[in-house]
């Protein structure tokens, strides 16, 4: 059984339409990084599957319930984590969890708050208000307060924004430890080291999912070509590639350029004038994750408003 | 000189300022609506509402005689306009019910004798019983009492009106203040002052409760969360029936300790009358919550709301002196019926079956705040 299994969702909001026919399937036990633009649909996708937004159109299952009919059912199997800190700043971490526990009737309360605190390694910490913890620590109390009632199915709505990379490590390890207990992760995030970390990516742009699979299989299926110049005075070589026929992106990267299209061989007649030059070097390189967003993003139409 | 000025006050400047603020005002609707509504209603609610001297107040006739004189004074006694017979009342029992019900405000006596009196030139009375539970109420209607009837009483017997004065004192007239019989007017607002207290705390803490939630974005986590519309208005508002409990046993003890209002009806009577209103003013806050979207909006609808309280519910104004349709208001507010029961409770010493009906209503309030309050909450943030 696939833990989400979702047909043709749409969403609108007025005459907006956020989500756009969007079909998703994540398997139990995988991490699906989930990948867009700000304003692509994919918190309201998220708010869709944990039933807090009902779909205009299209249906699914989320862990064999019933999108429209099953909210409730749901709700107790998925832990969802909201894209900014939701528990009550005016409650100690205690408190929070205490809440948390008697919400989800998790028995004895008492017992699980104590583990919870202790495999966060706040015991300590207890009754200090969670309004007075750092980013990093809200983040893990909010993770620790999703996943206390043990559900099947984990939905996180971009967790590692503004969080240290350390804590983010930390935060991708558990979630590995997590998958590896059969818990389903899907996770959104703007990072291109985390979506490398999941099993599968799906990426959505205004509304419509433009690609799923594997970190390989999207890039290959991108079809991109990247040459990587390096050499002195780059920003020059920059300037004068950039509007050429072929020459889809240019991007620095450190102290190399990289030089991206999707047709090979017009790139290779773009760059043939700057392979020539003695001083500048022009090597075919891998193109990456990041390259193939931003030429998913550039063949979007812009959404934003 | 620019440089200088241009460091301290810069009307370019104010201008962004000017122009960032309006914009934002424009924005909030409720907000907006409010800047124009309170003056609105106020004028109008003030201008032709309030009517401190109200007239055509209804009365209950004790008449067991039905003589020329008795007609000539109930007819005189109508012409004042201050009086308005809607209840021929045959024994002065029932006339008392009629009272400590609130049906009417006035019971007038005129004796089996007075029209015997009269022709025998021996010093007639009546008795005129006020409900002095709202002294400002009745005061007209009883000062212009004296003259007019002694007038009514000369014509009745053919005299000239100028000899009146002459006359004057030849008929008794007893007034009793029924049920504050010094006219105190803190007899009045005392109790009503506990309606209004509890009107503006309930309402606008509990109209803080969603809003709260929602300004804080804890409102998606509790929604994630499996918790059902009636757990969540339930845990919301019961806290505030205990802050509810503490507010009366404060007014109350104030008003005994402070003002010696008297309390003569039963204690568990008004309590149990009290819960029910305090449970209408809770539901319509949290009503008030599931349609405001921020704090600043939930408070501005509580005092939308609450400035008709204040005005029609006959708190500070007597109810019987506002136009027909500010009555009408004035009965859809849960106030105007609490206040009619609590001073009938304390100070007329009201049994139940007098307040059935108020409480029935206030019961009713509660009903249709809870039925709507649940229809509004969206468990999703659709």
């Amino acid at each position: 059984m696939n833990a989400i299994e979702v047909t043709n969702l749409v969403k609108r909001f007025g005459d907006k339409t956020v989500v756009d026919h969007v079909t998703m399937t994540v398997a139990e036990g995988e991490i699906v990084g989930f990948l867009g633009p700000n304003g692509s649909g994919k918190t309201t996708t998220i708010r869709i599957m944990c039933g807090l937004l009902t779909p205009d159109e299209g249906d699914g299952q989320v862990l064999g319930y019933d999108l429209r009919t099953d909210g409730l059912k749901i709700k107790r199997e998925v832990g969802y984590m909201t894209q900014k800190f939701s528990f009550y700043e005016d409650l100690t971490i205690g408190e929070n969890l205490e809440f948390v526990a008697r919400l989800y009737k998790l028995r004895p309360v008492e017992e699980h708050v104590a583990r919870t605190l202790d495999e966060l390694g706040l015991t300590s910490r207890r009754n200090q208000l969670a309004g007075t913890l750092s980013g990093g620590w809200k983040q893990r109390l909010a993770l620790a307060a999703c996943i206390m009632h043990k559900p099947k199915l984990l939905l996180l709505d971009e967790p590692t924004a503004g969080v240290d990379p350390k804590a983010r490590r930390e935060f991708w390890d558990e979630i590995h430890r997590l998958a590896r207990g059969g818990l389903t992760v899907l996770v959104s995030t703007h990072y291109m080291d985390e979506a490398e970390r999941c099993h599968r990516i799906s990426y959505i742009s205004y509304g419509k999912m433009l690609a799923s699979g594997t970190v390989e299989d999207v890039v290959r299926n991108a079809g991109l070509t990247t040459f990587v110049v390096s050499g002195p005075r780059l920003d020059q070589i920059a300037a004068a590639l950039e509007g050429r026929p072929g020459v889809e992106q240019v991007a620095p990267f450190g102290a190399t350029l990289h030089v991206v299209g999707s047709d090979r061989q017009k790139l290779e007649a773009a760059l043939a004038d700057i392979r020539g030059r003695k001083d500048v070097t022009v090597e075919p390189g891998e193109t990456s994750l990041e390259d193939v967003f931003i030429q998913f993003m550039a063949g979007s139409r812009d959404n934003m408003s | 000189m620019t440089s200088l000025t241009d460091g301290i006050f810069s009307f370019a400047r104010l201008g962004a300022l000017l122009t960032k603020e309006f914009i934002q005002m424009r924005r909030d609707r409720i907000t907006f609506a409010m800047m124009l509504g309170v003056p609105l209603m106020q004028l109008v609610l003030f201008g032709f509402a309030i009517n401190s001297d109200p007239k055509s107040l209804p009365a209950a006739l004790v008449a067991t005689s039905n003589d020329q004189y008795t007609r000539a004074m109930v007819s005189a006694l109508q012409n004042t306009n201050y009086y308005r017979f809607d209840h021929i009342a045959e024994t002065a029992a029932e006339a008392e019910e009629l009272m400590a019900s609130g049906e009417v405000a006035f019971v007038v006596t005129i004796p089996a004798d007075f029209g015997r009196r009269v022709a025998s030139g021996d010093a007639p009375q009546i008795l005129i019983e006020a409900d002095a539970t709202d002294p400002s109420a009745s005061s007209g209607a009883v000062s212009t009492l004296g003259t007019v009837a002694n007038q009514a009483l000369l014509r009745a017997q053919g005299m000239e009106a100028a000899s009146a004065e002459a006359a004057k004192g030849q008929l008794e007239v007893v007034v009793h203040r029924r049920y504050n019989p010094e006219g105190i007017s803190q007899y009045n607002i005392v109790p009503g002052l506990l309606g209004v207290i509890l009107q503006m705390t309930m309402v606008m803490m509990t109209s803080m409760a969603l809003t709260r939630e929602t300004e804080r974005g804890t409102m998606e986590n509790l929604l994630a969360m499996p918790a059902s519309p009636a757990e969540i208005m339930l845990g919301k508002v019961l806290p505030y029936l205990v802050v509810g409990a503490v507010q009366v046993a404060v007014v109350l003890i104030a008003s005994k300790l402070l003002f010696s209002i008297p309390f003569i009806g039963s204690l568990s009577l008004l309590l149990s009358a009290i819960l029910v209103f305090v449970l209408a003013l809770v539901l319509l806050g949290y009503t008030i919550s599931t349609i405001a979207r921020t704090q600043m909006q939930a408070m501005q609808l509580t005092f939308f709301f609450f400035l008709p309280s204040i005005l029609l519910s006959g708190f500070m104004f007597p109810y019987r002196g506002m136009p027909g349709w500010a009555q009408a208001l004035g009965e859809i507010l849960p106030l105007t019926h609490f206040l009619r029961i609590i001073r009938a409770v304390m100070l007329k010493g009201a049994e139940f079956p007098a307040i059935a009906a108020e409480v029935g209503i206030l019961a009713l309030f509660v009903a249709v705040f809870a039925g709507l309050a649940l229809f509004r909450f969206r468990r999703t943030l659709d």
